[in-house]
């Protein structure tokens, strides 16, 4: 079977197998959500200004949640070894293992932002204009993530450095995704931000597996 | 006539040297064991030799192919410390994985790799469900599968009891018998024929 495939459907079958490790930071994300309007005011305007910044700042802090498992699982037991020396491209294995990471983090965060979106009051077209940023975005966190997560792959208990090594990467990201959906509101163009988006991803989904391939030989030394 | 030339290899492990101008040739039908006391660098000689890590100096060439091509990880197998078994997948869907990355043989027999370990009936049971030796012996299991010329094994005999190493034992033996060639490291006593041994 072709590895990209092989790959897939090796870490989405483990996933659904020990389903907590990819629905603790999907819960994370709902009840951080859901805690806003009891903790700042239930008032819709208030939350319809912030909703924007809160989803997409949860969104981040969830899918940081889920990279640290990226490879450590598969650098413990051994099976990382094996896809270092094997004969196929270790940047296509990489691909493999993000978009797995990606199914499982960012896809249901899409799939659910509409519900968060209308329990924090934003409109119709700022949920359609939330779930392009998350369309184009969440990728692109998989894809940077899968860098950090190489290069911390050998450190036992590295979720902090891969945080502060990741997210100054995360910030373009959440400045154009959240000026995106709050401009929507005011019916102002988002065109700039969004074609933002757009290359950040095709310059992230290009360069990312080839960079994770060598950070990942490096953290493995 | 295969053959494995290392030269000149040195490697050093943040201030320790663990060995130096180290060079050896191998060829078809033999097998060499590494051996030498803890920290000693057998495993980082064999991690080097599979490709995994750098050396500080030297290089490695199976029939004339660097260590850096695709067609000499293509000829060597390394099985490490670790048996390389995710706990959620059978020993079946193990293996297939495996295969997948280390050889490129379309329908290998995985019953048969796994009844010849001596596991046979275990193919739907998960990893997480397998005492040390059990998986020690599916992940030696792969020797069966590969096509590979070049055998790189670390400690192959590790929670194996005397029916299970006797077994990988004479399995080395056969492949040797078909021109492979194999490298080993263990602090057990090998009974294995045409045995050649370096110390570190």
């Amino acid at each position: 079977m072709n590895i990209f495939l092989a790959t897939l459907k090796r870490d989405l079958r483990m996933a659904f197998r020990n389903p907590s490790s990819f629905l603790n930071p999907l819960m994370f994300f709902i009840i951080s959500i859901s805690l806003f309007p009891i903790a700042i005011s239930p008032d819709a305007e208030t939350l319809m200004n912030i909703a924007p910044g809160i989803i997409w700042v949860i969104t981040m802090l969830s899918v940081l949640l889920s990279l640290n498992s990226l490879f450590h699982y598969d650098y413990d037991n051994g099976v990382l070894e094996q896809i270092v020396i094997s004969h196929h491209s270790l940047s296509l294995v990489l691909l493999a293992k993000t978009t797995a990471h990606w199914i499982l983090s960012g896809l249901p965060i899409i799939l659910l932002s509409p519900l968060l979106g209308i329990a924090l009051f934003l409109d119709s077209k700022s949920i359609y204009i939330l779930m392009l940023t998350l369309c184009l975005a969440t990728p692109c966190l998989s894809l940077i993530g899968s860098i950090g997560a190489s290069l911390v792959v050998s450190i036992k208990n590295s979720g902090m450095l891969l945080s502060l090594l990741i997210l100054p990467f995360y910030i373009p990201i959440l400045i154009f995704a959240t000026s995106a959906v709050s401009q929507s509101q005011f019916n102002l163009p988002i065109n700039g931000q969004l074609y933002f988006l757009g290359s950040i991803l095709i310059f992230s989904l290009i360069s990312a597996p080839f960079i994770s391939a060598v950070a990942l030989k490096i953290g493995m030394e | 006539m295969s053959k494995l030339a290392v030269k000149n290899l040195s490697c050093q492990r943040g201030y320790n040297l663990l060995f130096e101008n180290l060079s050896f040739n191998l060829s078809s039908g033999e097998v060499l064991k590494i051996s030498g006391p803890n920290g000693s660098g057998k495993t980082s000689l064999l991690k080097i030799i599979a490709g995994l890590n750098s050396s500080e100096s030297g290089f490695i060439e199976f029939n004339n192919i660097k260590s850096d091509s695709e067609k000499y990880q293509l000829e060597t197998l390394y099985i490490g410390h670790n048996a390389a078994l995710s706990s959620e997948l059978s020993c079946v869907e193990n293996l297939e994985y495996l295969t997948n990355l280390s050889t490129e043989i379309e329908s290998p027999n995985f019953l048969k790799a796994l009844k010849d370990v001596g596991l046979e009936n275990y193919e739907n049971e998960f990893a997480s469900k397998l005492s040390a030796g059990q998986k020690r012996r599916v992940a030696l299991s792969l020797l069966y599968i590969s096509q590979s010329k070049v055998w790189l094994l670390d400690e192959p005999f590790t929670s194996l009891d005397s029916n299970g190493a006797r077994i990988i034992e004479s399995l080395i033996e056969k492949h040797c018998a078909k021109g492979g060639l194999c490298i080993l490291t263990t602090h057990q006593k090998c009974n294995i024929k045409n045995l050649k041994e370096i110390s570190l």
